[in-house]
């Protein structure tokens, strides 16, 4: 197919694909993610083509590379369908078997299927795995199906029919309202209602109207963003058209992270090949709007994911932050009316336009709505990409899909939010998770990361780990954050060496609620939260680290004690502070 | 270069996007190209330096002929990554951001790689080497080593 200048078209489109399409009678999917790859996913692709070739079986089974399934643990994995028998952390010589018996014998390979660790119960087929089962996944399930480099894949999954909705069916007030009734809410942190945003910008008078992506996804052990774009582009990209359509914006700009080349390649794909079928450009469908989206590839700077930073760094210029009034929805890019999202909100887009906001109203809590991806990363036994509805509990998420705690430990704490957020500790784990729930709690919904801590974390370190991040981030231009954040870093680095003072932690904390009280922007604001979080929550650690000169963790390195030598803090430097 | 630049229009908007071709093309941001990306932009030099010293992107010394990076993010760091870093320094001899003396390798570090449930993550020129431990550090290196 090739420019698609007619709505009815997409079916025509889908008809032919599926007729055109081999049937063959097995299908072997291998998720081909970045962690499938780094962990040699791309060595049991190589292995799974020679055996097949060997045995002459291209025409009958069919082999289907697709982007991340969210266990990340597992990798390299592959499920065999129809069955959708699953076999994880396979090595190239296991291929030979895996087609020997699963793919001619239809026989499951008990060695190779999953084992609860727990239970050492096996389940062979994918959806009844304790990970998987648990979860909710309206955005990813579809990764299983989709093979990033094909448009037709997305089209076989009802793609682009949201789009041929909103733009034949429904006015641009109806898609604002669909959405707003919907409760979505902006999956980047801050939460705000998304489709009150779109209205915003909609209602200014302005010749040129922007929208933008966020993909600048930085917060270390938080990556969901991009497994969306590298697993299934299109879906971004089709709520990129539903939102300008209805926003009134002819240019859109996904701003994406360099660290994070799979998915710069995969949304540059995605987009040159939806202009190729005419659904980006001029007359999308057939239709008389007009819209095409340019993707500008960051410069390792996490400041941009802050969004006065974002634009500032798409028009070419150093990326500080600027004060809020103005907000983009006024004057952003260019100084012209700009709608933000974040990419798991766009993706949320076609979702809502395809079944309706009063069915995605109904999935959450009465505040927050719909699903939410999370990255369930550290010291958790399966680690990965875990999407459930909002107001699902830690312990579940943490427990129940995530398998609990690595090598026998104890929980100690899970930090939600990245940089801006906090550190729960055990009593928190029944806290339902939702937007409110988590600020109430002292941190944050953040983009979704979730980093589980046992009892070899040393909170102080966290809390330094977290400071020294933030404050060589921080784009210099407000003293609050520029100052504040080395000045808490400097004392946290005396803790952690054994030469912190009693009064250090009023200083923390007063330090902390200044630099968030005054800082310009969102990092700033929110920079010391992991500190703060973890003195209210771990308040002995501190004291521990203060007094005793003790990391019970065993993490920092000044305050463990040798054999045969007691406890040996570093020595209090000779040259005293100035102003003590 | 002149062929570089004519892919790019002359707004500023194109500078990072320029900025990452030339990096691409020599392996860093040589002081002539600065020159030339001002002059095809219409703008100052100041500007250009200015712009390509905020972002972490951008080198302006040549690196070593492999390319080593630490990942520093936090699942990384609590799951042993600060141990793989200070013995990566180690082995290597530099800190992050230098190259070896005989130009063999450079260190750079990165806040998060995007794959945090499989760290420690060391990426050497592209290829990811997951659940990285202090005793991996050596073998990893060595490969490279013995390749030249």
């Amino acid at each position: 197919m090739k420019q698609l200048t007619h709505p009815s078209q997409l079916a025509v489109w889908k008809a032919r694909i599926l007729e055109e399409r081999p049937v063959p009678k097995k299908t072997v999917v291998v998720s081909n993610g970045t962690c499938g790859q780094a962990s040699g996913s791309l060595g049991i692709i190589e292995a799974l083509g020679r055996e097949l070739d060997r045995r002459d079986l291209r025409e009958t089974v069919g082999l289907e590379i697709t982007g991340c399934h969210g266990f990340c643990e597992l990798e390299p994995n592959i499920v065999i369908y129809p069955e959708g028998i699953y076999y994880g952390r396979l090595k190239p010589e296991d291929i030979p078997m895996v087609i020997e018996k699963s793919i001619l014998k239809n026989k499951v390979i008990d060695a190779l299927a999953y084992e609860d660790p727990k239970t050492g119960r096996r389940y062979p087929l994918q959806k009844d795995i304790p990970f998987y089962r648990k979860q909710m996944r309206l955005l990813m399930e579809d990764n299983l199906r989709i093979d990033p480099n094909r448009i037709e894949d997305y089209i076989l999954a009802e793609g682009y029919q949201a789009l041929s909705r909103a733009l034949f069916d429904m006015t641009a007030e109806e898609v604002i309202r669909e959405i707003d009734s919907a409760g979505l809410r902006g999956r980047g942190g801050a939460g705000f209602p998304t489709g009150k945003k779109w209205q915003f910008c909609r209602n200014e008078i302005a010749d040129r109207r922007y929208i933008i992506c966020n993909a600048d996804e930085g917060n270390p052990g938080t990556y969901m963003d991009r497994s969306i774009l590298g697993a299934n582009p299109h879906s971004v990209i089709e709520g990129m058209i539903i939102g300008a359509y209805a926003i009134g914006a002819a240019e859109g700009y996904i701003y994406v992270r360099m660290e994070a080349p799979q998915a710069v390649r995969q949304i540059t794909i995605a987009r040159d090949q939806a202009r190729k079928h005419g659904l980006l450009g001029k007359s999308i469908l057939g239709s008389e709007f007009h819209f095409d989206i340019q993707i500008v590839e960051g410069a390792g700077a996490f400041i941009c994911g802050e969004e006065t930073s974002l634009m500032a760094s798409i028009e070419g210029r150093r990326a500080v932050s600027r004060q809020r009034p103005p907000f983009p929805a006024q004057s952003g890019l260019w100084g012209q009316p700009t709608n933000i999202n974040n990419v798991e909100t766009w993706a949320n887009v076609p979702l809502i336009i395809k079944r309706g906001a009063e069915w995605y109203s109904q999935i959450g809590t009465p505040k927050s709505k719909g699903t939410k991806i999370f990255s369930l990363v550290g010291k958790i036994r399966h680690g990965g990409q875990v999407e459930v509805p909002m107001g699902t509990k830690l312990r579940e998420i943490i427990y129940d899909i995530g398998g609990g705690i690595k090598d026998g430990k104890k929980f100690k704490a899970v930090q939600t939010g990245g940089p801006s957020g906090g550190c729960l500790p055990a009593q928190l784990l029944d806290l339902a998770i939702d937007y409110d729930n988590l600020v109430q709690a002292g941190s944050t919904m953040g983009s979704g990361g979730m980093i589980v801590m046992d009892e070899t974390t040393c909170m102080v370190d966290l809390a330094r780990h977290y400071m020294h991040f933030t404050q060589e981030e921080s784009c210099g231009k407000c003293v609050p954050c520029r100052v504040g954040t080395r000045q808490m870093h400097d004392i946290l680095v005396r803790i952690t060496r054994g030469e912190g003072e009693e009064a250090d932690l009023a200083r923390l904390e007063e330090l902390g609620e200044s630099i968030t009280a005054a800082s310009l922007c969102g990092l700033g604001q929110s920079a010391p939260n992991p500190v703060l979080s973890t003195i209210r929550h771990f308040r002995e650690e501190y004291f521990e680290h203060i007094k005793h000169r003790k990391c019970a963790a065993r993490v920092c390195r000044q305050l463990i004690a040798l054999p045969g030598q007691g406890a040996r803090p570093a020595q209090r430097k000779a040259k005293k502070r100035q102003h003590d | 270069m002149d062929d570089l630049l004519r892919e790019f229009s002359r707004e500023q908007k194109d500078l990072t996007q320029i900025l990452h071709k030339v990096q691409a093309e020599y392996g860093y941001i040589p002081a002539q190209a600065i020159r030339r990306v001002a002059e095809h932009l219409n703008t100052t030099e100041n500007e250009v330096y200015g712009v390509l010293t905020f972002y972490k992107a951008y080198r302006l010394q040549p690196r070593g002929k492999h390319l080593v990076t630490v990942c520093q993010g936090t699942s990384c760091h609590i799951r042993g990554g600060a141990g793989v870093f200070d013995e990566m320094k180690k082995e290597l001899g530099v800190e992050p951001g230098e190259t070896t003396p005989d130009r063999m390798f450079s260190l750079e570090t990165v806040n998060c790689l995007g794959c945090c449930a499989i760290g420690p993550t060391v990426v050497v020129n592209g290829t990811y080497y997951s659940h990285v431990s202090v005793e991996d550090v050596h073998s990893i290196i060595a490969e490279y080593r013995k390749r030249k």
